[in-house]
């Protein structure tokens, strides 16, 4: 499939290292004769059209990509279980259903050097690119072996060494972070590139008007990812958007775009790969993942603006059963070898509980620390 | 030393420090090809280029969040805002992910960034024009928030806030740019934050003003000396952290305090410095402590109206004078 492209623009930008003819502040004389035409392809990236191979994957990164999908839906629906509990407070938005994407992400990615920034929806993502449940798992029971030593919770995962940049918890306010740390990515040439992802919700905020403006208009490396799972709490998309194709958006910022379905891991992968080239070349876009989710908004959401059916029909499409399936069909596992897995993936999940049951709450005096750089900042008694 | 106006020393700071440290940029809307809506970055495009000097379209929001997310990623921006009063916009980011991010990642994302630009009243511009924002921002744990009187403490304060690895909120003047003074040019002039300035030793009084008011606290601190009144005069320089320890040992001494503060009177900077007042030094006091704000109302265009509502000398005499008992 051939890449989205534009032409590249041929005004003066303000981080043109070379600026030329174009001299800023004239405005196009040519006033058209012709009604407006707008030609937009986007392309699409679908269901079962990509296999492993064709991405550059062996069998072994097949399953440890399943394997990292199932981490993610039975580390949350653990989660969910010690919410139950009361051992987890606060808000808890589960990502089950949507792990195509972030494991997808993850594989196309450089770990390493590439950047992730997302919303409150953040289990799966900080799963996918290395964090341990362990550290995970204790964030969300508040103690000090939790990834933001239990200041932050289940909405604000961050890993410096995995460079997941957050876990935010207003909705569309980290896509102007998302853009930054792509700013940071091109100013220090060092050939990253940031995923921002946010929520089909989040693109009503002006916050991602105004971020996917800047990215496009700084040419930075930067792919902003609507995953959209059709609802914005218990909005449909329908009910939010005049225009409900995300793709389009993107006319607006003069940017490409392409429509994914987040539900195969492959799809994700393929356009994950494409547009990480597309950024590392100087060319932001827009993505939009259409996914599913199966749980409800947050723990405490009765789901009454969807119906059984709905979901019934949707659970068909659950990204790890069709991995599933892949994989028994190009025979890339046997039963035994499967079985192992979920055996595996279902004691790193029980052995994060038990981390995090023994982690100690952090110490009273630790909500002095980690505001100001210094240690001795005069806070008023 | 040189003579330098408050834009230029502003903008000396800038440039030595960009000059210094490759990974700090300037960002804002004309800052870069417009030479600054108020001059204070002239030349700057020219010295370091587009890719250092960047201009933005009006989008305090997104451009102030580009900012936070390149400090999170190892940069080191100073963002301007063309007025304070642009940075509502921007609320969010500053409140939210500058003066948070921090603390929630466990220590893992400082943010190091600079926010600068006008603050406060600058005549009939009107009410939305017209805020003073420090008691907004400085009730924010996580961000620091300074305000300089004077082209000197202008440079010190802002190269200490540029190499300060916290969010710095630094708070100018658009009537305070032409301002001339002798500013040193020491390349490592840095005025730590937090500490205050004993601008003016007395005995009598302790008149507390920064920013702008801290003018009218000199031309007060004049007056009263005619009479033979020694006032003391102390601007903080930087809202929070608040030097409290200077104020009160100067209170210890004068056993009366007057604050003069720009901002609308209700829980604002002086209703701050007024209460750690009582609680630091209750046994010291003579006579209550006395503040003079701008009125409680949004700013009015109207000549007679913006003059009125901005905090007044005779006032602060007058109070000055009453918690002497001596009005």
């Amino acid at each position: 499939m051939a890449s989205p492209t534009k032409s590249k623009r041929s005004t003066r930008r303000p981080t043109d290292p070379n600026p030329g003819q174009d001299v800023a502040g004239i405005v196009p004389e040519d006033f058209p004769e012709e009604p407006i035409r707008l030609d937009m392809t986007f392309n699409v990236y679908a269901a079962g059209r990509f296999g492993h191979e064709e991405l550059g994957l062996a069998s072994d990164d097949v399953l440890s990509m399943y394997r990292n999908m199932l981490l993610q839906r039975r580390f949350e629906e653990r989660a969910a279980q010690m919410y139950g509990k009361q051992k987890i407070a606060g808000f808890l938005h589960l990502y089950i259903g949507q792990e195509a994407i972030s494991t997808g992400t993850a594989t196309a990615l450089t770990l390493g050097k590439d950047s992730v920034i997302t919303a409150y929806r953040d289990h799966g993502l900080g799963l996918a690119l290395g964090m341990s449940a362990n550290e995970c798992m204790a964030e969300m029971f508040g103690r000090i072996g939790g990834c933001s030593r239990g200041k932050g919770g289940s909405m604000h995962f961050f890993s410096r060494e995995k460079r997941l940049f957050g876990g935010h918890g207003i909705v569309g306010a980290h896509v102007p972070l998302a853009v930054g740390i792509a700013f940071a990515h091109k100013y220090k040439k060092d050939g990253g590139v940031c995923m921002g992802f946010y929520g089909d919700g989040a693109a009503g905020q002006g916050a991602v008007h105004e971020a996917s403006n800047l990215a496009a208009l700084y040419e930075l490396p930067a792919i902003l990812v609507v995953e959209n799972n059709q609802y914005a709490m218990g909005t449909s998309v329908h009910r939010a958007f005049a225009e409900t194709e995300f793709t389009k958006h993107a006319v607006g910022y003069d940017m490409p775009a392409s429509l994914v379905n987040g539900m195969d891991v492959f799809a994700v992968t393929k356009a994950v790969q494409d547009h990480a080239a597309m950024a590392r070349s100087g060319q932001p876009s827009i993505l939009e993942m259409r996914t599913y989710r199966y749980r409800g908004h947050s723990m405490s959401d009765p789901q009454k603006y969807r119906t059984k059916e709905e979901l019934d029909r949707k659970k068909d499409q659950d990204p790890i059963i069709r991995m599933k399936a892949y994989i028994m069909e190009h025979k890339l596992a046997d039963d035994a070898r499967l079985d192992a897995i979920d055996d595996d993936v279902k004691a790193e999940v029980k052995a994060s509980v038990d981390f995090a049951e023994k982690s100690p709450f952090p110490d009273l005096e630790t909500i002095y620390e980690n505001i100001y750089e210094e240690d001795d900042y005069p806070y008023l008694a | 030393m040189a003579q330098l106006q408050f834009r230029e020393a502003i903008r000396a700071a800038m440039v030595e420090e960009m000059e210094r440290d490759e990974r700090i940029f300037l960002i804002g809307e004309e800052v870069a090809e417009y030479n600054g809506a108020y001059k204070v970055s002239e030349g700057m495009l020219d010295r370091f280029g587009p890719g250092r000097v960047i201009d933005t379209p009006i989008s305090e929001n997104g451009f102030s969040g580009l900012g936070i997310g390149a400090a999170m990623n190892g940069l080191r921006p100073i963002v301007e805002f063309m007025t304070f009063n642009f940075s509502f916009v921007a609320i969010d980011q500053i409140i939210n992910n500058a003066a948070k991010i921090r603390y929630m990642s466990g220590g893992q994302f400082p943010i190091p960034i600079v926010f600068r630009g006008p603050n406060g009243a600058a005549g009939q511009l009107a009410a939305t024009h017209n805020t003073s924002t420090e008691s907004i921002y400085a009730t924010i744990p996580g961000l620091k928030v300074v305000a300089p009187s004077n082209p000197d403490d202008a440079k010190g304060l802002l190269k200490a806030a540029i190499r300060d690895d916290n969010p710095v909120l630094f708070l100018e003047s658009e009537v305070m740019y032409g301002m001339k003074g002798e500013v040193s040019d020491d390349e490592d002039y840095v005025i730590p934050l937090g500490k205050a300035r004993v601008a003016r030793e007395g005995t009598d009084v302790t008149i507390v003003a920064h920013s702008k008011s801290y003018w009218i606290a000199l031309r007060v601190a004049d007056r009263l000396a005619e009479e033979g009144i020694s006032a003391e005069v102390i601007d903080p320089r930087t809202i929070r952290p608040l030097d409290i320890d200077t104020i009160v040992g100067s209170i210890r001494k004068t056993n009366r305090c007057v604050i003069i503060d720009e901002s609308n009177p209700y829980a604002s900077i002086s209703s701050e410095i007024a209460f750690q007042i009582q609680d630091r030094a209750f046994d010291w006091l003579d006579a209550p402590v006395a503040r003079v704000t701008a009125k409680d109302v949004p700013a009015p265009y109207a000549k007679n109206l913006i003059d009125y509502y901005m905090p007044q000398e005779d006032d602060a005499y007058r109070a000055c004078k009453r918690v002497l008992y001596a009005d």
